[in-house]
């Protein structure tokens, strides 16, 4: 490896040499961080769907938007303390002599897992579907709920 | 069928100003699909979290606009751990470039999804004319 380096690059300007070149792959970097501005500055995991997570002292909160994906076609599973979250978006397909103007909507199978930060009550938690938004009450364990201490 | 790829998240489509905004908070565009056939043209747009009384849908000069509000679902104790979609309003227009038949116009939300019918004019649908030969 070293020997290569000094092959193609002289011993005189290799400091200036690799300086130039790491200070240039960092203003690039920069640049295309510039070029990709975040929407919201949130960072997602990529992965569909993309979710919500809130909690409060009971438990959290898990929401999803999934506009068109029916109840039946969903699998929510919970095991330790991650939640997996899968299902498929059926798109209809219309009939014959149908001209398509616009067609943004995507169908398709999904699969994610969100792992919660403590433990969780598996055997109570409930999922919702409303208005194409999914809820998952996931209860925390009663060991990973806060405690009031009381200072006598 | 159906293809079974798999869904890659996108963000959602953020408006910079769809018209002077009297209201806080971001507005999105919603996903649509739109496709015609003889009689009628048909739009579905991917709304979630807005309910029936928050959707309005109004067509007039040949301009469609659907807005749809969604309110706020969390509780005021819970804090977010995870945010990556944000809500706020849906907002989009079209101008359509047949005459629609404004009374017969249906329009059905299920599960987050608007499906919009749009039946066209009798006098817009294609008639095949016959030409009679001398």
């Amino acid at each position: 490896m070293v020997i290569s380096r000094d092959f193609f690059f002289p011993s005189w300007t290799r400091g200036s040499l690799f300086d130039e070149l790491g200070r240039m792959q960092q203003q690039m970097m920069r640049l295309s961080e510039a070029l990709q501005p975040r929407l919201f500055g949130h960072p997602t995991a990529g992965v569909f769907p993309a979710v919500n997570l809130t909690e409060d002292k009971e438990g959290y909160y898990l929401r999803a938007e999934l506009p068109g994906v029916k109840p039946d076609a969903l699998d929510i599973q919970v095991s330790g303390r991650n939640l997996s979250v899968s299902g498929e978006r059926v798109i209809e397909t219309e009939g014959d002599g149908v001209r398509y103007h616009r067609r943004e909507r995507e169908g398709g199978k999904f699969s994610r897992i969100i792992g919660l930060p403590t433990d969780i009550d598996a055997e109570k938690v409930t999922a919702k579907m409303k208005n194409g938004i999914l809820t998952i009450h996931v209860p925390k364990a009663e060991t990973a709920k806060p405690k009031q201490i009381s200072v006598a | 069928m159906t293809e079974s790829k798999e869904l890659q998240v996108k963000d959602k489509q953020a408006v910079s100003t769809p018209a002077e905004q009297t209201r806080p908070g971001p507005v999105f565009t919603p996903v649509v699909d739109i496709f015609e056939n003889d009689n009628e043209i048909r739009l579905l747009a991917d709304m979630p979290g807005v309910k029936a009384e928050d959707l309005n849908i109004d067509l007039r000069d040949n301009i469609l606009t659907i807005v749809g509000d969604v309110q706020p679902w969390e509780k005021g104790t819970e804090t977010d751990l995870l945010i990556e979609f944000e809500i706020g309003r849906f907002y989009r227009q079209f101008t359509l470039a047949e005459t629609i038949d404004q009374e017969r116009i249906e329009a059905k939300l299920a599960d987050g999804v608007l499906s919009l019918t749009l039946p066209k004019h009798a006098k817009a649908t294609p008639r095949k004319i016959t030409v009679a030969t001398a």
